[in-house]
């Protein structure tokens, strides 16, 4: 079953056997002409655009990664304004990476779970109301994760991060024993956990919602339970867009910068203890610094913005290839 | 390996809507058993409901006795799971897991039993797919997917992953209405020879068909939009396509009728 093959669309004149009707296939033509143009318009601008921020962020960062006197790269070091200035980009990119993952590792499983709750188990009705609060969810500003997670969360989350750290102490990410306060990686990483669930859970809802019922029917016909069914028909078709969904997350994750910003004592290091209080991100540092940033500092957080787009960018190309490596068998089933 | 069923005084419901009325059958092990009538006598749904598919329509339900050699499916002992495990089932359109290589499809039953052996599930797959009469023309892409392969073929596989868990009957709902005349073909030829071990239970709504495969034919029709479908009457084949007893198979089987 072929699907999705190129079609190629004749677009030359009609038969050359049909009467005349020349103005029909003229404003056709122009038609097709038109929507062509507007199309393909329309990717080049997004490419351009796409071109354009990368240079604009290039040529602002380009004096201050000159005037810098660390690597840029390896320095733990944030300290633009001083003379000579000194910044280098490895803890905050460290503290991006590190708290988005352990978002995603949170996230995922559940929100996979309540999608589907909502497609496969729940009652009808409980599934609509249901899915309509996670939409709704989806769509609550981030500040509002922010400041719950600063207000409520921050206090709170001495208890569990405890329990982790006499429980799973041999991990070194649990390895810190919290201490007083609570404004660490991992309490980001949950806020951050919170605010991508939903967006998970929409799109993997959708996507298992599109499971054509005769493979379901052809998984219960074989004596399969409801779980058993899940897994041979639901969880395999919807796995591209639940790889689609979690990077979705993630790269909401990777770029969020208020939530992250009012949670973090931000600090310059490198600590596999997440536990520990400080961590910071890329975004939030841009935030948290931008205002009191002189010319160079404004030139530095242009140039971690760089790398910031640069990580983005390869997580979307890691997702797409593994998304594509199994193509033989999701192009079969569409 | 095969079994009889015995109908009696089976009603399906859809919701408050009753599908089928009173229907009391019996269907004898290695022979091919057909079901005929026009759309909506509730020919398929009667087929549903020997493996226990019709309640997971939501709203579906069922009144009355199915007996496989004298258990009753409906019992309150009877897991439905372990029905649909003995009762295989093909499907209008074909449908292999659109993931899986040909090799997990025919597999993929087996797996559900906990049997995951490699060398045992090599052999079960060899033999479906043969009993399939499909091995010769998939032995060297065992490991394509299945989707990838032609309807007919697809059907096929669909056969063999049904057959792979030895069954004790095996369902038909219209296996061929979705393929072109050779793959129907070979598909009918299949079915003469599965007869030989298994139940087998077939819709249709191609009555030439019917009157190739089948040694016993049923026929259903409903009255009105809104009544339930009925049995009509039940014979061998041949008497039904050549004098049947009821004027209404009859004026169906000779085109009078719907």
């Amino acid at each position: 079953m072929t699907t999705s093959q190129t079609e190629t669309l004749d677009h030359g004149p009609a038969g050359g056997d049909l009467p005349e009707g020349k103005d029909a296939s003229r404003t056709g033509r122009i038609g097709d002409r038109v929507f062509r143009l507007a199309s393909s318009g329309s990717g080049v601008l997004l490419l351009a655009i796409m071109a354009a921020i990368a240079v604009f962020l290039v040529i602002q960062a380009l004096p201050a990664l000159r005037a810098n006197t660390a690597p840029f790269l390896t320095e733990k070091i944030w300290n633009p304004n001083a003379v000579p200035p000194r910044f280098g980009i490895a803890a905050l990119a460290f503290g991006t990476v590190v708290s988005s993952l352990i978002a995603l590792v949170i996230a995922t499983p559940v929100a996979v779970a309540v999608a589907l709750f909502i497609s496969h188990y729940a009652p009808r009705r409980l599934a609509a109301t249901l899915g309509y609060v996670v939409d709704l969810l989806a769509a609550v500003p981030s500040v509002v994760y922010g400041l719950w997670g600063a207000v409520f969360l921050v206090p709170l989350i001495m208890d569990p991060a405890s329990w982790l750290n006499r429980n799973l102490a041999f991990l070194p990410i649990f390895n810190g024993q919290p201490v007083s306060s609570g404004k660490s990686i991992f309490t980001a990483s949950v806020v951050l956990a919170i605010m991508i669930l939903p967006i998970i859970a929409a799109i993997s809802r959708e996507v298992f919602l599109q499971v054509p019922k005769a493979n379901e029917e052809a998984a219960l016909a074989l004596g399969a339970t409801r779980w058993e069914m899940v897994r041979m028909a639901v969880l395999p078709f919807g796995r591209p867009g639940v790889i689609s969904a979690s990077m979705l997350g993630l790269g909401r994750a990777l770029g969020e910068t208020i939530a992250v910003a009012l949670i973090v004592s931000a600090s310059f290091e490198i600590d596999w203890n997440v536990m520990m209080p400080g961590g910071n991100s890329i975004a939030a540092n841009i935030a948290n610094t931008f205002q009191e940033a002189g010319a160079t500092g404004r030139g530095a957080l242009i140039a971690s913005g760089l790398v910031l787009f640069v990580i983005t960018l390869v997580v979307n190309m890691a997702a797409r290839a593994v998304i594509a490596r199994r193509k033989e068998y999701a192009r079969a089933g569409a | 390996m095969a079994k009889r069923i015995e109908i009696s005084g089976l009603d399906a419901f859809y919701g408050r809507t009753r599908a089928i009325a009173d229907i009391s059958m019996a269907v004898e092990p290695r022979q091919v058993t057909a079901f005929i009538g026009p759309s909506g006598c509730g020919k398929s749904t009667l087929l549903r409901t020997l493996n226990r598919m019709h309640e997971l329509t939501p709203g579906g339900t069922v009144e009355g006795k199915v007996m496989l050699d004298g258990t009753d499916l409906y019992g309150a002992q009877v897991d439905p799971v372990a029905v649909r495990r003995t009762i295989g089932m093909v499907f209008q359109r074909p449908n292999p897991f659109p993931t899986m290589s040909i090799y997990d499809n025919v597999a993929a039953g087996l797996r559900l039993l906990g049997r995951t052996r490699r060398s045992q599930l090599d052999d079960v797959v060899e033999r479906s797919l043969t009993g399939a009469n499909l091995w010769n023309e998939v032995k060297d892409r065992l490991d394509k997917p299945g989707a990838g392969l032609s309807g007919g073929q697809q059907q096929r596989l669909c056969i063999a992953r049904a057959i792979a868990v030895q069954p004790q009957v095996l369902l038909m709902d219209e296996p061929c209405s979705a393929l072109d005349p050779i793959s129907t073909l070979a598909i009918e030829d299949l079915i003469a020879t599965l007869k030989e071990s298994y139940t087998i239970v077939i819709v249709t709504h191609n009555m030439q068909q019917a009157a190739r495969v089948s040694d016993v034919t049923a026929f259903f029709t409903i009255t009105d939009a809104g009544e339930p479908g009925r049995l009509v009457e039940m014979d061998d084949t041949n008497k039904i396509f050549t004098n049947p007893s009821e004027k209404g198979t009859e004026d169906y089987i000779t085109g009078r009728f719907g």
